[in-house]
């Protein structure tokens, strides 16, 4: 089996699903010959043509909006927002018209899409090109949101999602593009979306992670085992709809809960962890539930090392809720 | 309907420096200061580059071939009007006055940049001598704030005009639209300045639209748009004055395309020969803004190989002396990841700002000095 980076798995997939189904196309901002700014899409313009692999105005607007209509109408489009930190102009279409489309309509139109963006830190991006966004649409009904860590889950969760009848908002790690390496089998295979993925699995505490925070969870449940706390390290991949069960059964387990995520704290996504945690099976609970989180401010340039939770501030909360 | 074609782009400095019936309206004193800051441009590029390539900053852009768009355009407007930049737009700020030092501190993301190193680097904001206003990373937004920006001059009765500048990519954003829209229904003195590089990362101008040209976007908006030759300082000096000038009479916005190029990468993040054509490269390095200025200097009696030598001098030792300051200025403090978020600190940020200097002072971070919380 070949080994991959995560984005080479990315790549992998895309060539993989628009191999097989002729209705997959791929377009955004630099995407096209240039391969894309992290090089996501390099060869796909040489292999596919420029009906479908393009690159588009910018207008991020333009791009979802227009994919809405490719989707209503049989066509598959993946497209690719440059950074996560310039979809905003896109919220519209995404909130008000891909994730309302099915509802609004009884389920006679749907929008089965897949947008593709780079998120979170560890690039020296600053305010604009570091950003976690992903409360924001989780938030949002009728959405799907991935999250790969891995580059097996990536190419297998892409696939799934390319497939899903529903719009899915897929945000990879870019701090992980190059980082992560694993092998990922060559050729067609998904990884089920809402379906979770247990990293470590332990006794003592039990850490919900997901994305760029995932090798930092593994390296402090590491360093928390040599004290003896053995962790149940958990990664979400689907933060929506979520294997619920699957958060719950995992938090039953240890009764002591830690939720770690670079995104900022307050409303974030670690909150509706924790409520369901509070709501559903809080007599389980040997110990408060602790969240690791990025602060509430906007994200710094030189001073992101600081403002990313890394192992040390994970562990602090593992060996506080396990001492508990 | 006939749809008006774009014209020629206008242009003042001819074959061989030679203006032909063209009037120059600046100074001695201000072209020479014209030329200087576009050797300082080119400079302060130069040494980016390198600072980069050495792993001393992280990032850069190039300016390399748009020096007069940026330099024609600042010497057209007067200190009290109000700047609202791209990140590609170095010479406007030095030709006010910015010393590259000021500069130097955000490219390095230290303690006295002024957003305390929180932007990335070429995200300036100044405010002396010029209103130079804080640059965002999202292409575009800042077109409709520069729209109400004028509102409150023209409110106030005050005759500054407000510069929003722009690349070709960003008439394909909202804000662009909304901006030009609202500017034409209000009448606001605003120059809205296209810079039309070729490219927008790696894609082409002509793939970026469909209309002929930039300029003629105005159109549909009641805006009336001109095009020029955005590697001719003096027409750029000259379109923008008049725009200017149009502007402060409350005759309403002008939208001005510079055709240029973009000799550089986008970034220092790119690989442009992958996809810009080495043909079209070469025949706009024939072009050189700065060679097509010296041409006409030249003719003027006013460039000798002498004075050459010492303004380029000059120029390097400021951005290199600016350069060794900033390097050795200390880097932000730990509080500023909490300060300036708001008027004044809310609890919670408090919280976890003194959280954030706990953990540093215990991982042994000299950024946490005595460790308490300062603010
Ligand atoms: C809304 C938004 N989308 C995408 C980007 C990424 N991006 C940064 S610069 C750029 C191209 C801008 O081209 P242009 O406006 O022509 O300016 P130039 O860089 O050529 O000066 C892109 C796509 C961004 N900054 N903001
Ligand atoms: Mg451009």
């Amino acid at each position: 089996m070949p080994t991959l980076t995560l984005i080479q798995a990315v790549n992998d997939g895309l060539k993989v699903s628009m191999r097989q189904d002729e209705s997959v196309l791929v377009f955004g901002e630099d995407v096209g010959p240039k391969g894309g700014v992290f090089l996501a899409t390099e060869g796909l313009t040489a292999e596919f043509g420029k009906a479908r692999c393009f690159d588009t105005p910018l207008s991020e607007d333009g791009i979802i909006g227009t994919a809405i209509g490719m989707a209503a109408n049989g066509l598959r489009p993946v497209c690719e927002i440059q950074f996560q930190d310039f979809i905003f102009p896109a919220f519209d279409q995404i909130v008000s018209e891909a994730a309302k489309l099915r509802y609004r309509s009884g389920g006679q139109y749907t929008a089965p899409m897949v947008i593709r963006t780079p998120y979170g830190g560890g690039i020296r991006g600053g305010l604009y090109h570091s950003q976690s966004g992903e409360a924001y649409f989780a938030h949002t009904a009728g959405l799907k949101v991935v999250i790969p860590s891995t580059a097996y889950d990536a190419k297998g969760l892409l696939l799934a999602a390319i497939e899903d009848p529903d719009p899915v908002l897929f945000m990879e790690p870019k701090a992980l593009y190059r980082h992560e390496k694993g092998e990922v089998p060559e050729g067609h295979y998904t990884v089920d979306l809402s379906t979770l993925r247990t990293v470590r699995e332990g006794d003592n505490v039990t850490v919900f992670c997901y994305g760029s925070m995932v090798p930092v969870v593994e390296k402090a449940a590491a360093k928390a085992a040599e004290q003896g706390i053995q962790c149940e390290v958990v990664d979400l991949r689907t933060l929506l709809p979520l294997d619920e069960q699957g958060v719950l059964d995992a938090a039953r387990k240890t009764g002591r809960c830690v939720i770690v995520h670079e995104a900022p704290r307050f409303c974030g996504y670690g909150a509706e962890i924790s409520a369901m945690i509070a709501e559903n099976i809080i007599e389980y609970m040997e110990a408060p539930v602790r969240r690791v989180t990025g602060f509430d401010t906007p994200f710094p340039n030189t001073l992101e090392h600081h403002y990313l939770p890394d192992e040390r501030r994970v562990l602090d909360a593992i060996e506080e809720v396990a001492r508990y | 309907m006939q749809i008006e074609t774009a014209p020629e782009p206008f242009s003042v400095i001819g074959a061989n420096g030679d203006v032909g019936g063209h009037k120059v309206t600046l100074s001695d004193e201000e072209l020479i200061q014209c030329y200087r800051t576009m050797l300082t441009v080119r400079a302060f590029d130069d040494v980016c580059m390198k600072l980069q390539r050495s792993g001393r900053i992280g990032f850069s852009v190039p300016n390399k071939g748009v020096e007069a768009c940026q330099v024609g355009a600042a010497s057209a407007l007067r200190q009290s009007d109000f700047f609202f930049p791209s990140y590609r737009d170095f010479g406007m700020a030095l030709y006010h006055g910015v010393h590259p030092v000021e500069m130097m501190h955000n490219m390095f993301g230290n303690n006295l940049d002024a957003a305390r190193g929180r932007q990335m680097p070429v995200h300036f904001s100044f405010t002396d001598p010029i209103k130079y206003f804080s640059i965002s990373s999202p292409i575009g937004t800042h077109l409709p704030q520069a729209v109400g920006a004028a509102y409150a001059h023209q409110m106030r009765g005050e005759d500054n005009v407000t510069l929003a500048s722009f690349g070709d990519g960003g008439t394909s954003s909202l804000g662009f639209h909304s901006a030009l829209n609202f500017a034409g229904v209000w009448k606001s003195p605003v120059i809205f300045l296209c810079q039309n590089n070729g490219w927008a990362i790696s894609c082409p101008s002509d793939e970026q639209t469909a209309s002929d040209g930039f300029a003629i976007k105005g159109a549909a908006y009641g805006v009336p748009g001109v095009t020029v030759d955005g590697n001719d300082v003096l027409a750029m000096h000259q379109a923008v004055s008049e725009a200017a000038d149009r502007a402060r009479r409350g005759e309403g916005p002008t939208l001005i395309e510079a055709v240029t190029y973009r000799m550089g990468g986008h970034s220092t993040s790119d690989d442009p020969s992958k996809y810009v054509p080495k043909e079209t490269l070469e025949e706009w390095a024939e072009k050189d803004p700065v060679k097509r200025f010296r041409e006409f200097l030249t003719v003027r009696g006013m460039w000798t190989e002498e004075l050459e030598s010492e303004w380029s001098a000059a120029a390097y030792e400021q951005v290199n002396s600016g350069a060794k300051e900033a390097e050795s200025t200390e880097g932000p403090r730990l509080e500023t990841i909490f300060s300036d978020v708001y008027a004044e600190l809310p609890q919670h940020l408090r919280r976890q700002g003194e959280a954030a200097f706990d953990l540093a002072k215990r991982k042994g971070d000299a950024d946490a000095g005595g460790g308490a919380f300062p603010l």
